[in-house]
């Protein structure tokens, strides 16, 4: 008995193949329908998935997405600073800066040096116009100044500048009795207070509040002011969409309680809106070419039993039944369907990778859950799109299509 | 006195006010060679057709092989045409992109079961063996209505029913086939067959003559038969 059904199915699988095979000429321009439909999909679900990703990297030249203070008074160390380095995950930043906030007196008018992590900053801002360069942590009397007080102060690139202050932990300490004034004032500048020249090295430009900061080496500013690191805030660049970004600060505040994260909003939520409206963009799109394809694969099958009619009616009046006939058109529409959606993936991923190459600059990973996905997208397309032609198989009357003429 | 086949009794067919078949009486016995003449428009083809179930009478009923077909409706018409019925046809029909022996091999599969062995030697006896891998469209008429014949008597049919089977045919390949049917006939096959050619009407056993959709002559030829076989044979 299974030999005898085997050999049904061989008979049925050597009709199908070999109505498509020789009659391939007349079936290239349904598989290529089908082919250029599971390309653009397979393309565009590759996009769709990767997007997110691309988009979060882009989005990051936009500045830092997660702001990080201290809990209490107490600043940020060294060791949470690392720890949260750690915790975050090296993958996920793009940049990472700690800024320590110092009041400095240049001529007698008080101004504000951020110290930081320069090279971090720059990772973390790279929309800012610097004319000159960014300072580095070699020469780190090398600094930058913002615009607004360059144009106080009249400060051109390669100007120097002196800074005083008084150091960190110190109050002015009481005069002494037995000392002139001037010497009171030589002692007090010596222990408690610290003065150093500045070369500007880069103008930062950036529309905010940046324009008002000189900023300089951490460390540096560290050594001038005769503290240990302790930043008052860490501005992050991250990867990660708003809900990464929220469960991300829920961790933060579960394993490091001193600190307090706080998302930039304004930013990820605008880049949840582009990541939103591309998506919707690229769902849309998809679904048109589903539509477009089903169209095409419908005609071609509208055209492919109208052509083939006396062969319909042949084997009806050899005794098949409606089903059995239909059966074997719906067989080549999947075999159609297969053939078609296997190029598709391929065809598709190359198309992504360009378009990612192209837009994003970076390649993408192969799916390779796509190419079964595709194959089964394409062969329910073509077998539903083929449902209605397929049934026309009931309206044809041997005795009328096969009459002589 | 051999069994009655096939029987129409009071068959009318009727389009609008056009009687195609008109209160038709015939009866076959299995075995009888059959030919059906008659002008064009007179009803051949409708008759072969009601007979070949692939159509119904409007009126009277049609008894094959016991059963009255005009009562079945066209699910069961398709299983007694597939088990009783063995159809060639004027244009061939073959599927064209299907060799010779698997355009046999498809009556098979829809009749029962595909078997090459059978299918070959089904072209064997029509003398096709060696043209057995070709498609239709690398075969000559005769050929391919050789293959025709191969396919319609593979699942061993009760009657052989043709409309026009030489009508495409030359000389030569009309002869091949009529020799063709003269061995079925031998074989005890009942054949039916419509033709204007009054050579392949003549070698039948019996030939009916229609005309309006009357039965308007039924000619016994039995007594001439083996003559008509004869004198091809000497030919
Ligand atoms: N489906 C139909 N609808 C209407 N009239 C039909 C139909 N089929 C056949 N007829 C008519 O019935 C009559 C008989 O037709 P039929 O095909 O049986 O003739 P025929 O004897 O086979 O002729 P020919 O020798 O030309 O093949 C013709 O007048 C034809 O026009
Ligand atoms: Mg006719």
């Amino acid at each position: 008995m299974a030999s005898r059904h085997g050999s049904r199915r061989r008979m049925y699988m050597k009709m199908v193949s070999s109505s498509l095979i020789r009659r391939a000429s007349r079936l290239i321009i349904a598989v290529l329908a089908i082919a250029i439909g599971a390309t653009i999909l397979s393309g565009l679900v590759t996009i769709y998935y990767d997007i997110p990703e691309q988009l979060g990297r882009e989005f990051r030249s936009y500045g830092a997405n997660l702001i990080i203070l201290p809990r209490g008074e107490a600043k940020i160390t060294r060791e949470t600073l690392n720890s949260l380095r750690d915790l975050i995950g090296e993958n996920k930043i793009v940049g990472m800066a700690p800024y320590r906030y110092q009041t400095v007196k240049i001529n007698e008018q008080p101004y504000i040096i951020a110290g930081t992590d320069l090279s971090q900053a720059e990772k973390n801002s790279p929309f800012w116009y610097i004319e000159g360069s960014w300072g580095n942590s070699q020469e780190t009397s090398r600094v930058m100044v913002g615009h607004e007080i360059a144009q106080t102060l009249n400060l051109k690139l390669g100007d120097t500048f002196t800074v005083q202050g008084v150091k960190y932990g110190q109050q002015a300490e009481a005069s002494r009795q037995d000392l002139s004034a001037e010497e009171n004032q030589k002692r007090d500048l010596a222990r408690q207070n610290f003065a150093k020249k500045l070369i500007v090295q880069g103008i930062v430009s950036t529309g905010g509040a940046e324009e008002g900061f000189i900023f300089a080496d951490v460390d540096m500013l560290d050594e001038l002011i005769g503290d240990t690191f302790r930043a008052d805030v860490i501005e992050c660049s991250i990867v990660a969409d708003a809900g990464e970004l929220t469960n991300l600060s829920t961790k933060i505040e579960r394993e490091i309680p001193e600190l307090q994260p706080r998302a930039v909003r304004r930013l990820t939520q605008s880049q949840d809106i582009v990541l939103g409206k591309l998506q919707a963009l690229v769902l849309l799109v998809t679904v048109v070419v589903l539509i477009i394809t089903m169209i095409s694969v419908y005609t071609t099958m509208m055209a492919m039993v109208a052509e083939r009619r006396r062969e319909i009616a042949l084997k009806k009046a050899l005794g098949a039944e409606n089903k059995l006939v239909m059966s074997e058109l719906l067989g080549e529409g999947v075999l159609l369907g297969f053939i078609g959606g296997t190029l598709g993936v391929f065809l598709g991923f190359e198309f992504a990778l360009r378009v990612s190459l192209n837009v994003f600059g970076r390649g993408i990973n192969f799916q390779w859950a796509l190419i079964p996905a595709t194959i089964a997208v394409f062969i329910t397309i073509t077998v539903l799109a083929s449902i209605i032609p397929v049934r026309k198989v009931m309206d044809i009357h041997p005795a009328i299509v096969l009459k002589g003429e | 006195m051999s069994r009655k086949i096939l029987e129409l009794k009071n068959v009318s067919k009727i389009y609008g006010n056009l009687k195609a078949l008109a209160d038709i009486n015939l009866s076959v016995n299995a075995g009888d060679w059959l030919s059906i003449m008659g002008p064009s428009g007179s009803g051949k083809t409708t008759m072969i057709n009601i007979i070949g179930c692939m159509d119904t009478p409007s009126i009277g009923s049609v008894i094959l092989d016991d059963i009255d077909i005009s009562k079945e409706n066209a699910a069961s018409l398709t299983r007694i045409r597939r088990d009783k019925i063995g159809l060639i046809f004027q244009q061939f029909h073959l599927i064209s992109y299907l060799t010779a022996v698997e355009n046999v091999m498809v009556a098979q599969y829809y009749h029962s079961m595909p078997d090459e062995q059978e299918a070959m030697e089904a072209l064997e006896k029509v003398g096709l063996a060696d043209r057995a891998r070709h498609l239709p469209a690398q075969l000559s008429g005769g050929e391919q209505q050789r293959v025709c014949i191969a396919r319609a008597l593979i699942n061993s049919p009760e009657i052989l029913l043709g409309d026009e089977p030489t009508g495409n045919l030359d000389e030569e390949n009309e002869g091949i086939v009529v020799d063709i049917f003269r061995r079925l006939h031998d074989e005890g096959v009942t054949i039916i067959i419509v033709t204007h050619d009054p050579e392949v009407g003549d070698v039948a056993q019996r030939k009916i003559i229609l005309e309006h959709g009357k039965i308007v002559d039924d000619i016994d030829q039995s007594a001439t038969f083996g003559e008509a076989l004869k004198l091809r044979h000497n030919n």
